[in-house]
């Protein structure tokens, strides 16, 4: 990667939103992170592009999976990296989002990795730091590095993103992942389909650059990838459907519902799932099912998203 | 800014001036006469030599002179949260806006729901404000819902109407016997129209909420409540105020009960008639409005209803907020933009580029909320008290928050360039604000 190193990749400083970055840019993120794919598979993965850089992983909102994935991305390239989960300490004392961010601020990271359960949290956040913010979701609106790292399990499966019928099934309203998936497939010639009751979707869908269906059979004829979302029991406030089981009934992915789909489609959930209601185990263990492979992927996008945007800090990474 | 002019000379003269005053069907040039903090004389007889001698005069050519406006929806923090705005820093927001009366909203802490802080509020007013001020107070003890104000002994300590503010009263029964009673008073029932079981999100319902990732409140939210409340208004003859529209489907109901001679009003906010969905861009708390900012199409609709006379009142609604209630994620913030100093200067905006007519501008912003409110100020007759303000329409300037005499700078109009504004406003005869650079 030596030659590449000193190429930027990004325009921005942050990586907030996949509505703000080109389809070029996407393409160069995710040739970069096919190459940490396999660093990743070495025995020796440190590298060290990022030593002295410090990256603070700063989690309004509990999360297991997608704060590990950036620590071990952050430490694989030598970063120093520190947690910080202030979902129960500062902002229960009254402090602000953005007196939480500035305090972090003042102690000059070079990484700042942020998620918060509001919309546009992160974006406020970035506007008011001087280091690079790498959004890691915010509320119900995007959640870019998890788009990335679907994209990058989809290519490295099936060669291509371009064409390919990809059906995102669920809780869509309330889904960042949703979100910057339907932007970042879309950006990359994806035919895009929503599969959802219409209490799940988002007024306005329809202009969102989708095909959106009511129902499985429809929702998943002959789709070549076939994305699960989690059902956000803890985002819902009020009814938005009667029970799970009627969810499950309905909506929940099965080995009967898979047959709609191409044979051999992906089967994808971004985790964590609601076993027995969004997904049945045996599809989200079955032979279709690339969900563990997206965590790998997962760790390999955010080192590359690191590496770029650290091309883009003055001082660059260490050559 | 008391000129010495004033004390030598109780008679003062503004001439050559173009008077704008829609209840008198001025509208050319002419001059003002007053004595002792009450008008003369008005219309193109005033001249200088009409003025007779001992007179003071001010030339005010190429400026234009209205009545000072009313503006029946401000919010302060006095009493209860004055770091966001005292009486007193409203009014001198009031003054540098041409608005010499600002009706108070009742949401304050304590809530504005008994006599005795009426009585608080008018001798704050009369002691530290620049302009004249009148509270509304609440329908519901503490604003809950539940037990109705004593509408009569508010009446008797000054309030002008009753409202819960930016809260709607959700209960169709306990409006029903508060219009009912209001009725027998003759006082005014002020209600912020939003079904609060439909208006639970923080911005409008639609696509841009949807790609935002926020949660919407649709405009049906607001239909609903007024329809309703119209059918009561029906059933009790009260007289009833929708405090402010945002919807173009609202407009039909208005209109309707309009036409069935039902004794009903309407205001709008100058943001909600200048700005939309839009402007909030990635996540601008400054455009969190309640009701809130809708569509283009609302919006043309709204100036429209201006123009037709369906929209009675424009308000500022003005609502002071600090960082700490704004510089917080979007769904977190508080809901709010002030509005007072730019609201004429907005309104010039729908005059200049929409063709809205400035008569009609000033009768929205004067005669109308004097008329609904029944107050004698508003207008520019023999006999009224002298409020009124001679604004430059041309004269443009920048929304700066040096600019802003507001304690709160909380403005959706920041950093733009506005093209007219207030040049000098008196209140009872008295000077209280001069534009300089």
């Amino acid at each position: 990667m030596t030659a590449s190193r000193r190429t930027p990749l990004l325009k921005g400083q942050h990586l907030l939103a996949i509505a703000d970055v080109s389809p070029a840019e996407i393409e160069a993120l995710l040739e970069l992170a096919g190459k940490y794919v396999e660093v990743n598979r070495q025995i020796e993965k440190r590298h060290a592009l990022l030593g002295g850089r410090t990256q603070v992983n700063l989690f309004f909102e509990a999360s297991t999976r997608t704060q590990s994935s950036f620590e071990i991305a952050g430490k694989r390239l030598c970063a120093d990296v520190m947690n910080m989960a202030v979902a129960t300490s500062a902002l229960s004392k009254g402090e602000t989002v953005l007196d939480t961010a500035m305090t972090i601020n003042a102690m000059h990271p070079d990484f700042l990795v942020v998620r918060h359960p509001s919309s546009g949290a992160v974006e406020l956040l970035a506007q008011k730091v001087s280091c690079s913010v790498v959004n890691a979701g915010d509320g119900q609106h995007e959640h870019p590095t998890q788009a990335l790292l679907d994209a990058l399990t989809i290519r490295r499966r099936l060669g291509r993103i371009e064409g390919l019928i990809v059906a995102i099934c669920g809780d869509v309203l309330h889904s960042r992942v949703a979100r910057s998936n339907i932007h970042l497939l879309n950006k990359l010639g994806a035919r895009v389909r929503v599969v959802a009751p219409s209490t799940l979707l988002p007024s306005g869908i329809e202009n969102f650059g989708v095909e959106v269906h009511r129902n499985m059979a429809d929702g998943l004829a002959n789709a070549d990838v076939v994305m699960m979302l989690r059902l956000q029991l803890e985002r819902m406030s009020g009814a938005f459907v009667p029970s799970s089981r009627e969810y499950y009934r309905f909506f929940g992915l099965n080995e009967e519902k898979l047959k709609y789909a191409k044979p051999g489609a992906l089967v994808m959930h971004p985790g964590p799932m609601n076993r027995g209601i969004e997904i049945d185990s045996n599809v989200a263990d079955g032979v279709q099912s690339v969900i563990r492979e997206q965590v790998e992927m997962g760790v390999a996008v955010r080192m590359a998203v690191l590496d770029a945007l650290s091309r883009n800090i003055p001082g660059g990474a260490n050559s | 800014m008391m000129a010495p002019a004033h004390e030598a000379a109780r008679r003062r003269a503004y001439l050559n001036a173009h008077i704008v005053a829609p209840a008198q069907g001025l509208n050319g040039k002419g001059g003002i006469l007053i004595e002792d903090g009450w008008i003369l004389a008005v219309g193109p007889q005033v001249t200088r030599e009409t003025a007779g001698p001992g007179t003071a005069v001010t030339d005010c050519k190429g400026l234009t002179l209205i009545p000072g406006l009313i503006d029946m929806r401000v919010f302060t923090g006095e009493p209860g949260t004055e770091y966001r705005e005292t009486l007193a820093s409203a009014s001198e927001a009031a003054a540098s806006g041409g608005v010499t009366t600002m009706i108070v909203m009742p949401n304050t802490q304590p809530a504005i729901d008994d006599a005795a802080i009426v009585d608080f509020i008018m001798r704050r007013a009369r002691d530290t404000a620049l302009v004249r001020v009148a509270p509304m107070a609440a329908i519901t003890k503490g604003f809950a819902g539940e037990a109705m104000t004593e509408i009569g002994l508010l009446k008797e300590a000054g309030a002008v109407a009753v409202t819960d503010g930016t809260k709607a009263v959700a209960n169709a029964n306990l409006l029903r016997r508060a219009l009912t009673y209001a009725r027998d008073f003759d006082m005014l029932v002020v209600q912020h129209i939003e079904e609060p079981s439909l208006a639970t999100g923080v911005m409008n319902a639609g696509e841009i909420a949807g790609r935002l990732g926020l949660s919407g409140i649709p405009a049906m939210a607001e239909v609903i409540l007024l329809e309703r409340d119209l059918r009561l208004v029906e059933m009790t003859g009260a007289r009833y105020h929708a405090a402010q529209l945002s919807s173009r489907h609202s407009l039909d109901a208005i209109r309707a009960a309009k036409q069935r001679g039902l004794p009903v009003t309407c205001g709008v906010s100058i943001h909600h008639l200048t700005l939309n969905e839009n402007d909030i861009g990635a996540y601008r708390t400054f455009f969190k409005l309640s009701p809130p900012l809708r569509g283009e199409d609302d919006r043309r609709a709204l100036v429209e209803a201006v123009a037709d006379g369906t929209i009675d009142v424009i308000v500022s609604g003005h609502d002071p907020q600090s960082a700490d209630t704004k510089r917080l994620p979007f769904a977190e913030a508080a809901f709010g933009a002030i509005g007072l100093e730019t609201m004429f200067a907005a309104a010039l905006g729908l005059h200049h580029n929409e063709g809205l007519k400035l008569e009609r501008l000033v009768e929205a912003m004067a005669s109308a909320p004097a008329k609904i409110l029944g107050l004698e100020t508003g207008r520019l007759a023999p006999g009224a008290p002298a409020d009124f303000a001679l604004a430059d329409l041309h004269l443009n300037w920048k929304v700066e928050d040096d600019i802003l005499r507001s304690r709160a700078k909380n403005s959706p109009f920041e950093h733009r360039t506005l093209e007219g504004r207030i040049v000098e406003t008196l209140v009872a005869g008295r000077s209280v604000y001069t534009y300089s650079l």
